[in-house]
C-alpha cells in the first residue's frame, strides 16, 4: 500500500496534482453556470431618471413587465432608466405598486422580445435548497452585469413586522444568499432558474447595514396572485378579515375582536372562536395567521375553518381592505434609501448647485396617466377598455336601449318574467311580482336575493351604455372564481350601488357580477355561463344568483326579447 | 493510476447504494437532514430584553429526558428561563450546570423521549467540508416554526484570540472557525453539524478577533463539552455554587483589554455619560508630547464626535493600529488639534488601571 503510495508521489511529482472531482459536484456546478447564463439577461439594475437612487428588478414577459421592490420604485419615481446585462439601457415606466408588500411592476420599452425569467412555485421550497440572487448590490455594476450570490433556504413562511415603516413582509422567504442595499427588488432563483422571491429586506444591528447571513424575500406565490392588480395600475391594498387574533395560554389562536360589518361575522364567526385553518393552512400562531393573511388582496373569498366548542365550521369569507382610499401613500415608506453603501461615506464636495432635472423623453411620457388613487392610470384604462369591448364584441347592445324581457326557467321549477327598462326592473314569478326603480324602491328585491333587480339593471346599462353611465368604473385586478381560476375584474359604481363584473381571461365572456346596494350587506351574487346567441346578441344562457354565502335561485334563460 | 481511482471514485456511490447506504454527497444537504436537525433545536427566553441585550437566544436537546445545552448567556439570569421545542411546546427550563470557562450552560425540562442529539458519536471534520448552523438568530422563529439554517464551510479549527467588547474571550482552547456569519443576536447556542446532520459543536458568541478588530464565527468543537453533559446527566456533576463562582472569579479576575489611550488618563467613568475630559496626561507619553493637558475636552477623534469618555474609549480603540490619531480637544475658548502615533508606539507609559491609582494620590 505504502510503495503504491510513493509511486504515485513520485509520478505526481512530474505533473501537478489534479483535484478529482465527485462527478455529482461537477454536474452541480455545470449546472449553476448554465442557469446563470440563462437568466441573467433578464435581470434588471434600476435607476431614477437622472441616475440616482438604486435597485434591482427582473423582467417577467417578453413585452416588458418587470418586477420590482416598492421601495425602489418609489424612490425612483415614475419614469426610469433601466440597464440589463447586455450594457443597454432601457426607458421604462411605473404601472403598479403594493406599498404594504412592498412589489411594483414596471414597464421596460424598446423591444418586444425582452429576455425573461418564469415566476415559480415557491410553495415547494424546502429547508436547505439552494437559492441564487442577482442584482445590484452596492451598485457596483457600471456594466449593469448582475452580481451573483449563492445560499439557501434558511427559513419559510417567515413574517417580518413592519417596523417604523408601512412595509411588512408576510409569509417570505429567509435565505443567506447574501443580500445587500442594491439587492432590492432583484430575484431570488430556485436551481432551475426560475424567480421564487423578490429580494427587498433583511436583518442587520450592530454592523451596519450590511448583510450578516439574514436576508428576506417576498415569495413569487404571493406576487402571483397580485400580478393582474399591479399591471392593472392600482395601489394595491392588503386585506383584513375585520377580526384581530390572538394566542391563549394553550396555543390556540382565537378570534380576539371581530368587526360586525365584516363579512365573517355575518358568516358567523365570533370573538373566542378558535382558527383551525384559513385558505387550507393550518394556523397554529398569531404569526402563521398574519402570514395567510398577507398574501391576498383585498376583496378575494377564502375558507376559513373555526372551532367552537368541538363544533368545526368552514366559512367562505371576502377579505376587506386594511386602509382608507389614499391612505396607502400617505405613509412613510422605508426610512434609508435602497442603495447606499455602508461605512463612511465619502467626505462632503463643496455646495453644488442643484443637478438639472433629468428629461423625460416625450413617447415614454403617454404611457403615464396621473389619477389620484392610481399608480398609473393608463395601465388601468387600457384593461378595463380590453374587457368592455369584449361585452361589444358579443352584440350590437349599445342599439338595444329599449325594454328587455327574458323569461327564465328556475332548476326547481317555475318560470320568471324579468322586463328591464329605462325606468324600472319588474320581477314576475305566477301572481308575485316586484318591482324596482330608481330610488329606493325594490331595492333589495326579490327578497333573498339582496336585490337581483338592481343587478339585472345595471347589467342591461353595462352592456348598452359601456361604462358611460357608471361614473366611477375602473378596472381592478383577479379575482378567484369557484374553480380557483382568476378571473379579471371591474369595479363600478352609480347611485351608491357599487358593481364588480367578473371577466374569463382567455375568451373575455362576464362570467359574474356582484351587485353591492347595502355597504354593510352581503351583495347579490349571479354566475353568468352558457352563452348562446339570441335575439341576435350574446346571452348568458345559465344565470346562478347567490346572497349572503347561500344559493338564491338558478335558472335557464328559455327566451329573450332584446329590443 | 489516476484514471482506476476516477472509476473507484465514479462507482462508489453506486458500491454504496447497492450496499444500502445512501449516500448523501459531502457537498450538499437535504432536507430530509436540516428536518431531524431542526427537531432538536430549542429556542430559548429569558431575562434581558434592554439596549443590547438580548432576550432571547439557542439551545439543542442532548438528552431524551430534556437537557439541553446552551451558551452562557445573561438571559440565563431570569428567575423563569423558557424553552420552545421545535413542535411550539413551552416548557420551563432549569439551570443545572456552568461551565464559565467554556462559557457553556445545561438546562433541563420536565418529560421524556425528546428528540436529541447523541454526543456520545465522535464526528470528524476538516477545513473545507460542507457545515450547517442552526440557531434562532433575530428571533426569528416564533412557536413552531423552524430554526433558521445556514450553510458554510469550516475554514479552521484554530485558537481564537478574541474579545467581547472589552472582555477578553475567557476560552483558550481550539474552536472551529466558520466562513458563514453564524454568529448574530440570538444564536449563541445553535448548534454546528456536518452535512449528514451529526453534531460538530456549538455556535458561541459574538466576539471580535483582537488582532484584525474583525467579527469571528466560530462553534465550540463537541469534545470540549462533551464530558461535561455527560457527567450532568449522570448525575455525577456537582452544580456550582453561586458564592464560589463569585470567589473563583475574585482569583482570576478577567483581563480587561488595554485600550491604548496613548498616555491621555480620561475622567473616571461614574455619570452615564461622563464628559470625555482629560484628567491627567502621563509624563513622557504621546500625549505628553503632543502637548495636551489636564482639563483638555476632548471633542472628536478623526471625525467622529465624543460624546463621553466610554465613546472616547471605543472611538480610539476602533483606529486600527498601524495609523495614526487625529484629535481635536477643547481647551478653555481654542479648538487644538494633535496627532498621535499609532497604536504601541514606544514610551515610558504604565496601564490606564494603575494610572489611575497612581492619578489618586496625585490629587491635591
Amino acid at each position: 500500500m505504502i510503495s503504491a503510495l510513493l509511486i504515485s508521489v513520485c509520478l505526481a511529482a512530474d505533473t501537478p496534482a489534479k483535484i478529482t472531482l465527485d462527478p455529482r459536484l461537477a454536474a452541480e456546478e455545470q449546472q449553476r453556470i448554465a442557469v446563470i447564463a440563462k437568466v441573467k439577461p433578464t435581470v434588471v439594475a434600476i435607476f431614477g431618471p437622472g441616475g440616482a437612487g438604486g435597485g434591482s428588478g427582473v423582467l417577467i414577459s417578453a413585452d416588458g413587465y418587470a418586477l420590482s421592490n416598492y421601495h425602489v420604485t418609489s424612490a425612483a419615481g415614475n419614469f426610469m432608466k433601466c440597464g440589463l446585462a447586455d450594457g443597454r439601457l432601457y426607458d421604462a415606466v411605473i404601472v403598479g405598486i403594493d406599498p404594504v408588500g412592498d412589489v411594483a411592476l414596471i414597464k421596460l420599452f424598446g423591444r418586444e422580445d425582452f429576455p425573461h425569467s418564469k415566476l415559480g412555485d415557491s410553495d415547494k421550497l424546502k429547508l436547505g435548497d439552494p437559492l441564487m440572487a442577482m442584482g445590484n448590490p452596492f451598485l457596483l455594476a457600471t456594466d449593469f452585469e448582475p452580481t451573483v450570490t449563492f445560499g439557501i433556504a434558511s427559513g419559510l413562511h417567515r413574517y417580518q413586522y413592519p417596523a417604523g415603516t408601512l412595509l411588512e413582509y408576510t409569509d417570505c422567504i429567509q435565505t443567506d444568499a447574501s443580500i445587500n442595499p442594491g439587492n432590492s427588488g432583484g430575484p431570488l432563483f430556485n436551481r432551475d432558474g426560475e424567480v421564487i422571491g423578490i429580494n427587498g429586506r433583511g436583518s442587520f444591528e450592530k454592523r451596519g447595514r450590511v448583510n450578516v447571513g439574514v436576508g428576506y424575500a417576498i415569495s413569487s406565490n404571493q406576487i402571483k396572485n397580485f400580478l393582474d392588480h399591479l399591471k392593472g395600475g392600482l395601489v394595491i391594498d392588503h386585506a383584513t378579515l375585520g377580526a384581530t387574533v390572538t394566542t391563549e395560554a394553550d396555543g390556540r389562536v382565537v378570534v380576539n375582536e371581530i368587526l360586525s360589518s365584516a363579512e365573517a361575522y355575518r358568516r358567523g364567526l365570533r370573538p373566542e372562536d378558535e382558527i383551525v385553518s384559513f385558505a387550507g393552512r393550518p394556523v397554529g400562531s398569531v404569526n402563521q395567521f398574519k402570514n395567510v393573511l398577507g398574501i391576498f388582496p383585498k376583496g378575494w373569498r377564502v375558507d376559513l375553518t373555526y372551532r367552537r366548542e368541538q363544533q368545526k365550521t368552514t366559512i367562505k369569507t371576502k377579505l376587506a381592505g386594511v386602509h382608507a382610499a389614499g391612505e396607502l401613500l400617505k405613509k412613510p415608506q422605508q426610512p434609508q434609501p435602497p442603495g447606499r453603501p455602508p461605512g463612511p461615506g465619502p467626505k462632503p464636495e463643496k455646495m453644488m448647485a442643484a443637478p438639472p432635472k433629468p428629461k423625460i423623453p416625450e413617447e415614454l411620457k403617454k404611457f403615464f396617466e396621473a389619477k389620484e388613487g392610481f399608480a398609473n392610470y393608463y395601465f388601468n384604462r387600457t384593461l378595463r377598455d380590453g374587457l368592455l369591448a369584449g361585452l361589444r364584441s358579443r352584440g350590437d347592445f349599445a342599439k338595444r336601449t329599449g325594454a328587455w324581457k327574458l323569461v327564465l326557467v328556475a332548476d326547481a321549477g317555475g318560470e320568471v318574467q324579468i322586463t328591464i327598462d329605462e325606468s324600472s326592473a319588474v320581477w314576475k314569478a305566477g301572481a308575485v311580482q316586484f318591482t324596482a326603480r330608481a330610488g329606493e324602491e325594490g331595492r333589495f328585491d326579490p327578497p333573498g336575493t339582496g336585490g337581483l333587480l338592481v343587478a339585472v339593471d345595471h347589467w342591461r346599462r353595462m352592456l348598452i351604455d359601456q361604462n358611460k353611465w357608471f361614473p366611477v368604473c375602473d378596472y381592478a385586478g383577479g379575482f378567484p372564481s369557484t374553480n380557483g381560476e382568476l378571473l379579471l375584474g371591474v369595479h363600478a359604481e352609480r347611485g351608491g350601488v357599487k358593481t364588480a363584473w367578473l371577466f374569463d381571461r382567455k375568451n373575455g365572456e362576464l362570467r359574474g357580477l356582484e351587485c353591492l346596494a347595502d355597504k354593510d350587506g352581503d351583495p347579490c351574487e349571479i354566475a353568468f355561463g352558457e352563452y348562446q346567441t339570441i335575439s341576435g346578441v350574446s346571452l348568458p344562457h345559465r344565470w346562478e344568483i347567490s346572497y349572503g354565502g347561500k344559493p338564491a335561485g338558478a335558472y335557464r334563460l328559455r327566451s329573450a326579447e332584446v329590443k | 493510476m489516476r484514471a482506476r481511482t476516477n472509476d473507484v471514485v465514479r462507482c462508489l456511490p453506486l458500491l454504496l447504494a447497492l450496499f444500502g447506504f445512501v449516500a448523501q454527497p459531502a457537498f450538499s444537504q437535504d432536507a430530509e437532514t436540516i428536518r431531524r436537525v431542526s427537531e432538536r433545536m430549542v429556542k430559548l427566553f429569558g431575562a434581558g430584553g434592554l439596549g443590547r441585550i438580548e432576550a432571547y437566544g439557542s439551545g439543542f436537546l442532548v438528552s431524551p429526558n430534556g437537557h439541553i445545552l446552551t451558551i452562557l448567556n445573561p438571559l440565563l439570569d431570569a428567575p423563569e428561563i423558557t424553552s420552545v421545542l421545535a413542535d411550539g411546546r413551552r416548557l420551563p427550563a432549569k439551570l443545572l450546570a456552568i461551565d464559565s470557562v467554556r462559557e457553556l450552560a445545561l438546562l433541563k425540562v420536565e418529560g421524556k423521549d425528546f428528540m436529541h442529539f447523541d454526543l456520545a458519536e465522535t464526528v470528524s471534520v476538516e477545513p473545507g467540508d460542507l457545515v450547517l448552523g442552526f440557531s434562532n438568530l433575530f428571533n426569528i422563529a416564533a412557536g413552531s416554526e423552524s430554526v433558521s439554517v445556514q450553510r458554510g464551510v469550516l475554514a479552521a479549527h484554530a485558537r481564537l484570540t478574541a474579545r467581547q467588547g472589552f472582555n477578553e474571550f475567557t476560552y483558550r482552547g481550539k474552536v472551529y472557525v466558520i466562513d458563514a456569519p453564524t454568529n448574530n443576536p440570538g444564536a449563541a447556542g445553535g448548534a454546528l453539524v456536518d452535512h449528514r446532520g451529526r453534531l460538530l459543536g456549538i455556535i458561541g458568541k459574538e466576539v471580535k478577533n483582537a488582532l484584525s478588530e474583525t467579527w469571528v464565527h466560530y462553534a465550540l468543537p463537541i469534545d470540549e463539552f462533551r464530558e461535561l453533559v455527560r457527567q450532568v446527566i449522570a448525575g455525577k456533576y456537582k452544580p456550582t455554587d453561586p458564592v464560589a463562582v463569585d470567589a473563583k472569579e475574585k482569583e482570576q479576575p478577567r483581563r480587561v483589554v488595554k485600550v491604548d489611550l496613548r498616555g491621555i488618563v480620561p475622567l473616571p467613568d461614574v455619570l452615564d455619560r461622563t464628559p470625555a475630559f482629560i484628567d491627567a496626561v502621563q509624563s513622557g507619553s504621546p500625549a505628553e508630547k503632543a502637548g495636551l493637558k489636564a482639563d483638555d475636552l476632548v471633542l472628536f477623534v478623526g471625525e467622529s464626535l465624543v460624546q463621553s469618555v466610554d465613546d472616547f474609549r471605543v472611538l480610539i480603540d476602533k483606529i486600527p493600529a498601524d495609523q495614526k490619531v487625529r484629535l481635536v480637544v477643547l481647551r478653555g475658548q481654542n479648538l487644538i488639534s494633535v496627532e498621535l502615533p499609532p497604536r504601541g508606539a514606544k514610551s515610558d507609559v504604565r496601564t490606564p488601571e494603575s494610572s489611575a491609582a497612581e492619578k489618586k494620590t496625585k490629587q491635591p
